[in-house]
Formats: C-alpha cells, structure tokens, sequence
C-alpha cells in the first residue's frame, strides 16, 4: 500500500485544521449556508434526510487492517456503530454530528485517510479494480497510477469548482472491473507494440440522467504525459461544460454535444502546451509510486504441502464447497486466491457493516492476507491474497461473523444504494425492495441454476445503485407522492459496457419481486447451454420478457 | 464593506482601478479604467492609446480574442458572477502561464475567503471581496497549506520534482 511521507502528512494535518475552522466560522454564523455548503462537501459532508452524512474516501478501495479498526473506532465513537460501503469503493457515515466531523476527520488523518473531495463539483475519489496486482489477466497494476492520480487531483487549484462532479477509474486488465466505460474518464493500462506502457483514454461516460458509454480520444498516450493529458480535458471542461443547467453539466453532455472528434481536437490543442512541461510524469516518480505495490512476501510453490490443503478433503460439508465455488477467485501466485466477503446477506442493507464486522474484517485481513483488503464497487470486501490452504479455515471465521453468505455475483449479490430511508435527493426506497429480493430468493440451489445475474436498485435517477448496468436494473420514480419502480434489462459494466432498456410500464414495491421472478423464468425458458443471464438476454432482446410479464394486462 | 486584498492578505490602500460595467457606452475619460472585453473590442480608437486603462473577462469570455494585447495591460480583472463558477480559474492560469502576464490579475465579484488559496495558485494576486466579515483574518487563508501537489502558476514544479 501507498505510505505517506511528511508531505501528505502535514496536508491532511493542514486540511483538518482548515475544516475545524471553516465549521467553527459556520457554527459562529460568519459563513452563510449557501457559502458553507462546497467547503462541508468537500470534505465529504452532506446533510442527508435525517441527518449529515460523512463519505469518507477509500483510494482506489484499498484498506489496511490499522484503517479498518480506525473506522471501527469512529463509527462506535461518533456513530450508530455501522457504516454503509457505496458503489464508488467509498464508506459512508449517516449519523455524526456537524461538530466533531473535524474530530472525525483528525482521526482518519492518523491512519492516512481523508474525506478530501469524496463530494462537490470536483475530481472525486479514483477507483479502480479490486484484483489489482492479482489477476493473471493484467497488463500492469493499475494502482501506482491511482495514487498518482490521486495526489494530482487532491486540492487541485483550478479544478475545485468545476461544473458539476468528476470521476476517474483505472483498470490495469482486460477484463474490466473497474467500469471505466462508464466514467467521465476512464484510463486502460496498454502497452504499445514496443513493450510500453501507456493508457487508452476514455471520456464522457457515466450514469445518472443521462446513461452514456465513454468514448475512446485518444488510442495510446504515453504514460509520462498521464498528467498533463488529464489538465487539458479537465480544461476543457472547465472551460466549456455547461453550467446553467445541473443534469446537462457533466463531461458527457459536452462531449455529445462537440462529437468526441471535436472534443479530442480541442484537448489536443491545450495539451500541446503542457506536454513535456514540468508537470510530465518523470521516471523517478513512476518508480517511487510502483515501489509502494510490489508482491507481498508470498511462499513458492515448493514450501506448500498438499497434505495441509484442507480445503480439497472431502470431509468438507456442502456449504463449504458451495462458498468455495462462488466467493473464491483464482490468483496468479498458485497457492494463492482472492476470497470475498459477501456484504450481502438477507436482512442487512448491501453494503452495511457494524463496528464489530470492520473489526473482524481487520483480523482476518492480519491472519490472511498480509494485513489489507479492497473494497468493491459491488460493495464487498475482498481479501486479495489468501492462500488455499487456510480457505477452510476463513471460511469457518468468515461464517462466524456473517460474511460467508455463498452469493457473489448471483441474484442476492445486488448493487444498491441507501434510497429513501436515508438520502434526500432519492424518489424511492430501495433498500426494503433488496430485502423483499433476497427474502423471496433465498434458496441457495434456484440461485445457483440461475447463474450470474447482477441486479443493481437505484433510488432514483441520479444512479447510485448503477441501476443502468445491472443485468437487471431497477429504478425507483416517484408519482405524485406514490413510489413506483421501473424495471430496465440488458445492462452490463463489464468489458463490453452496455446500457439496460426499459421493460415497459413501472410496478407498485410489492410487485417488484414477482416480476423479477418472471423474467428468471423467461431466461431459464430460453437459455441454451451454458448461456448466463446476459447472454440469453441479448440473444432474445426484450419482447420474451415483456410478453410474460406484461400479457395479462393486454 | 468591500475589502481588496494582495497575495499576502495584507489590504491595498489607495487603489486607482475602477470597474467599468458591461452595460457602459460612453467615451472613457477617467485613467485606471478596467474595460469591459466586448467595449474594448468594439471601440476602434482604444482608449489606452492614451489612458493607462486595463480590461475585464466574464467567467465565459475568452482571452484567446486578445492574446496579443494582455501584456499592454497593467490590470486585468476576471469576474466570478457565483462562486461555485470556476472558469475563473482557468481564466487566470492561461493568462499568466500562456501569456506570460506580469501585470496585476484582479479576481472580483463573487468570490469568497476560502476561495483565496486556490485563486492565488491560479496566478491572482489582487482579490476584491464584496462583503467580508469583520473577524476574518485575511491572512489565514493564504496560509492554509505548507504543502502542493500540482504544477500551478504560483510553483511549476509539482511536488514529485520537488519531494525530498
């Protein structure tokens, strides 16, 4: 993991001191709440239904067990004892109180987290892939280039005021799992035919109002120009995006409106003159952000016995086996695997952990997986490097403390937003519709036949549940006071990024889980061997699940 | 009341300059005239041929339309119509580190305290604040951060040349 040196310590230590007094001057009265409003937010803190909020930043998902028993200690301290992990690799906070968030903010210093843009018109919180630096497929570790990132983007003078917020993700694999087609820039690690390094360039993809799959501006750039290449497009933008209008303000919206041609020319041009300034990424740097994520100290091969691998006896029960199967991935280091923990049980909130699981995640991480976990935007926690022959025995403790549910990437692994219950810009709830969902399907064996299916509930369309690229995507609206949710079918995050359609009319809440029941059963009706969800999906279109759901009414 | 501060915070006594607005159509009589863009544009005989004047940008108007001219100018002002519009930003940093402005660069309107530390980075060195409160203490805000990462028109090194 990144460490700071003193100079990203005496920041936070600055920036606190800053917040501590910029809150001290609100509650004093000297600063409106209009003026209050961008510093609180960003810095993190929001002022929800009930009451604030505080999202504190996860870079690019990476935690250590000192962060976790940090956050532990926060949430017991100034909070209900629970936090909420978002969709971005964030956690969020929803009862402190306005005047100890500089409290709050001083103790997250400690352990070298912050809160520092995770909202606001600004660059937010870099994500990226929770296999990073694990999974064969990948061409470099993506998370040097996520710090980088970050401490470019971090109180970034010219940028703090842009038009509205500004998300960056990073993949370093083929395969991508950090969205980046669906982001207001997403970077993909290449290399060139000469073995070097540098990153295909995406803009103006996002969620939201408006669902737009980025578009490719530039087909290799140079890693060394990383920096000045993101100045030009956050120029442009700055310059150029609009601002009379809040849902037409972000990157996409310019970037349709110019074409993508017209917008890579003008970014073209600004960073004609930056490139090869002193803002060009030098070798030194590059060298000192890799230096920070090499391999931890894994055993070779040869010291591993296979008589120790109790995970492969067969005295193992079922659950076992059947946890093996979907929560364990494989990992380029053989003896090794990523394991996840599932946030997802029936009954709790996706993404909710009490102060008593961040602690128990911060131990298991210590005995192992060298002492540091990812989050996931599909918000779980990974353990990333495990060895295969301690399975049975996470598996065991992960049981214990509720994370061993055997439902990654099924139907009950759904993405979802806190909603109505708690956030004040939602239409809808969509936490009670995630319960009804895992309640009406909790058999292990009927989610197994299915597959993998991603299902992703969104409050409304601002899109937090990233309700547009769930395989099965739900939208809460609202109607003259009355809630509805619309089903949408056909979304995909993955590698090749695709946004759902609308199935036809919305549904009262207490419909929603048999509708969701009907189209499973159209797909398992017409799915050819070994087809996922997705795939039978897009080979059938929409008119098969429309017909079954719909046909009554007509 | 209205505060005009330098980088420093310290308050600049007996300022000459005086904001010209939009709307204005008469022939400029007065020296330390900050014009509006478009009036200067459409004024053929420039009134500063003779009057040591300066101009003013809108947060949306471009100084590529008179990039020759910024150096003929001992102020210049960017208009901020919110603070939540940070073109301004953007605006400043063109005009000092494309254009290699040496003169004063005015950031008015809008604006507020917590604004100061990142327009002064921006390359700003003169800031009028329309209503400040009276326990504001200027020189904190400057003072904010011992610490930056990026290149900017205050420091062109980012701290990755710098980091020792």
């Amino acid at each position: 993991m990144y460490i700071y040196d003193h100079y990203d310590k005496t920041l936070l230590e600055e920036r606190v001191a800053q917040f501590r007094r910029q809150t001290e001057s609100y509650l004093a009265g000297h600063l409106s709440d209009d003026e209050f409003l961008p510093l609180r937010l960003q810095n993190g803190l929001y002022i929800q239904r009930l009451a604030p909020m505080l999202r504190i930043n996860i870079p690019y998902g990476m935690l250590s067990s000192a962060q976790l028993r940090k956050l532990a200690h926060i949430t017991r301290t100034y909070d209900k004892g629970y936090a909420h992990f978002t969709t971005r690799q964030n956690i969020q906070l929803n009862w402190p109180q306005l005047e100890e968030v500089p409290d709050i903010l001083a103790e997250l210093a400690e352990v070298e987290m912050h809160a520092i843009q995770s909202s606001g018109s600004c660059i937010r919180n870099i994500t990226s892939d929770e296999f990073a630096g694990m999974s064969s497929d990948e061409t470099e570790d993506p998370r040097p280039w996520c710090e980088i990132v970050r401490q470019w983007s971090t109180l970034h003078p010219e940028f703090a005021f842009l038009p509205r917020k500004f998300k960056i993700a990073i993949t370093g694999s083929e395969t991508d799992r950090a969205a980046t087609q669906v982001h207001d820039i997403g970077l993909q690690i290449i290399k060139n035919d000469a073995g070097e390094t540098g990153f295909r360039v995406l803009v103006g993809g996002g969620l939201g109002r408006t669902p737009v799959i980025g578009t490719v501006i530039k087909e290799f750039l140079p890693a060394i120009h990383l920096l000045t290449y993101l100045d030009a497009i956050l120029r442009v933008y700055n310059r150029y995006g609009r601002r009379d209008n809040k849902y037409k303000a972000r990157i996409k919206i310019l970037v349709k409106a110019w074409t993508p041609e017209v917008f890579a020319k003008k970014v073209d041009a600004e960073w004609l003159h930056a490139k090869d300034g002193p803002a060009t990424l030098t070798l030194e740097e590059i060298a000192r952000a890799k230096s920070f994520f090499t391999a931890p100290d894994y055993l070779s091969q040869e010291s591993f016995n296979p008589n120790s691998d109790n995970s492969i006896s067969s005295e193992l029960p079922v659950p076992f086996m059947r946890w093996r199967d979907r929560n364990v991935r494989p990992h380029k280091i053989p003896g090794y695997c990523g394991v996840f923990l599932s946030l997802k049980p029936t009954g709790v909130a996706p993404g909710d952990v009490t102060e008593r699981q961040l602690e128990a995640i911060a131990n298991l991480a210590d005995r192992f997986s060298f002492g540091e976990v990812r989050v996931t935007h599909q918000q779980n926690v990974v353990l990333a490097d495990v060895k295969t022959s301690d399975l049975a025995d996470l598996w065991r403790e992960a049981k214990d403390m509720g994370f061993a549910t055997p439902n990654i990437g099924t139907l009950t692994d759904m993405i979802c937003c806190p909603g109505g219950d708690f956030c004040s810009l939602a239409n809808a709830k969509s936490i009670p519709v995630a319960e009804a969902l895992q309640r009406r399907f909790d058999d292990m064996d009927y989610l197994y036949d299915i597959g993998d299916v991603s299902l992703n509930i969104s409050g409304c369309m601002n899109a937090c549940g990233h309700h547009h690229v769930g395989n099965i995507g739900v939208l809460g609206v609202d109607k003259k006071g009355q809630e509805f949710y619309q089903i949408q079918l056909g979304g995909s995050a993955g590698t090749n990024a695709t946004l759902g359609n609308v199935l036809g009319p919305s549904f009262f809440a207490n419909e929603v889980s048999d509708v969701i029941e009907k189209i499973l059963q159209t797909y398992v009706d017409h799915r050819i061997d070994g087809e996922q969800f997705i795939d039978t999906q897009r080979r059938i279109g929409m008119a098969p699940f429309k017909e079954c759901i719909y046909a009554k009414a007509a | 009341m209205q505060k005009l501060l330098d980088n420093t915070g310290q308050i600049i006594e007996n300022d000459p300059w005086v904001i010209v607005p939009k709307d204005f159509d008469g022939p400029v009589t007065k020296a330390h005239s900050l014009l509006p863009l478009q009036y200067w544009l459409d004024t053929p005989s420039n009134p500063d041929q003779e009057l040591p004047t300066g101009i003013w940008f809108d947060s949306n108007e471009e100084p590529e339309t008179v990039a020759e001219h910024i150096n003929r100018w001992a102020c210049i002002g960017i208009h901020f119509p919110t603070f939540m519009d940070g073109r301004g930003f953007t605006l400043a940093r063109f005009i000092r580190e494309r254009y290699g402005y040496a003169g004063q660069l005015r950031a008015f309107g809008h604006i507020i305290p917590d604004q100061l530390f990142f327009l002064s980075r921006c390359g700003f060195d003169s800031f009028l604040l329309e209503s400040p409160s009276d326990e504001m203490d200027p020189e904190l805000y400057f003072d904010n951060f011992s610490v930056i990462y990026q290149s900017c028109a205050d420091q062109p090194q980012p701290l990755f040349r710098r980091r020792a």
